[in-house]
């Protein structure tokens, strides 16, 4: 089970500098479980009391997870994850 | 320092002018390593507020694929602050999660939708920490295989 995870910019101090890493897990949350394993510090910044942080984006197959489940949205072999930090701000 | 080409820069003003009072926002990308921005891209303020804007979730993940797949990244992301100053506030400054970009305040408190002064400022915002930085307007975009930057100039304050 191999899941390709891409991981932008601001996230790479985790991952030695690495633009992709791989993981598994049959849900979002297993799969960040099993990240943190291989990259600690990862999970809490895409976390926050037990949800996805607000102003972080997470796609699997280019759809945003809030639409498909969240943390318990499923993934197969295969599946590619994008992170993005939203672009947002306010005056 | 940013250095902007005064067809982009006027195309970011004018796109703040437009959206008053609501804010407006947007990227401009750039050759990979270039910090060159070249190519404009307005994006629709999600929020549709005078005080927020966020990128559509969906259109943010589309803009990242386009700049992946022509070797890309946001040079300059920029916004617009309706009735502040053109300074990061901490909303803006909590959020920053591209250490490599400028940031680009514009402020239409004064103009407007109208013509009139605006302020066209530049940051780079990194672990929270707000540096502002000069701005030089050059008539023509610099090519980024020319690093050779002999195009006339004028500073912009």
């Amino acid at each position: 089970m191999a899941i390709e995870v891409r991981i932008p910019t601001i996230l790479r101090t985790y991952t030695g500098g690495e633009k992709a890493v791989t993981g598994d897990g049959d849900t979002l949350a297993g799969l960040i479980e099993n990240l943190e394993a291989a990259h600690p510090g990862l999970a809490d910044r895409l976390l926050e009391n037990g949800d996805l942080r607000r102003f972080v984006n997470v796609y699997i197959n280019d759809e945003d997870v809030r639409f498909i489940g969240g943390l318990e949205a499923p993934l197969s072999d295969g599946d590619q994850v994008v992170v993005l930090p939203a672009v947002a701000g306010g005056s | 320092m940013l250095t902007i080409g005064r067809a982009l820069r006027d195309a970011i003003v004018a796109h703040a002018k437009r959206d008053h009072p609501d804010e407006a926002c947007g990227i401009v990308a750039g050759p990979e390593g270039s910090d060159l921005p070249t190519r404009l891209v307005e994006m629709v303020n999600a929020a549709g507020s005078p005080t927020f804007y966020e990128f559509d979730s969906t259109e943010l993940l589309a803009l990242y694929k386009q700049m992946w797949d022509r070797d890309e990244e946001p040079v300059v992301i920029y916004h617009s602050h309706t009735a502040t100053e053109a300074y990061p506030s901490r909303t803006d400054i909590g959020l920053a999660s591209e250490p490599g970009a400028h940031y680009v305040l514009v402020s239409t408190r004064e103009c407007g939708n109208s013509e009139g002064p605006v302020d066209f400022r530049s940051y780079r915002i990194v672990d929270g920490v707000v540096t502002e930085e000069e701005v030089r307007v050059v008539e023509s975009a610099p090519e980024p295989a020319t690093p050779d930057l002999t195009a006339p100039h004028r500073s912009n304050h």
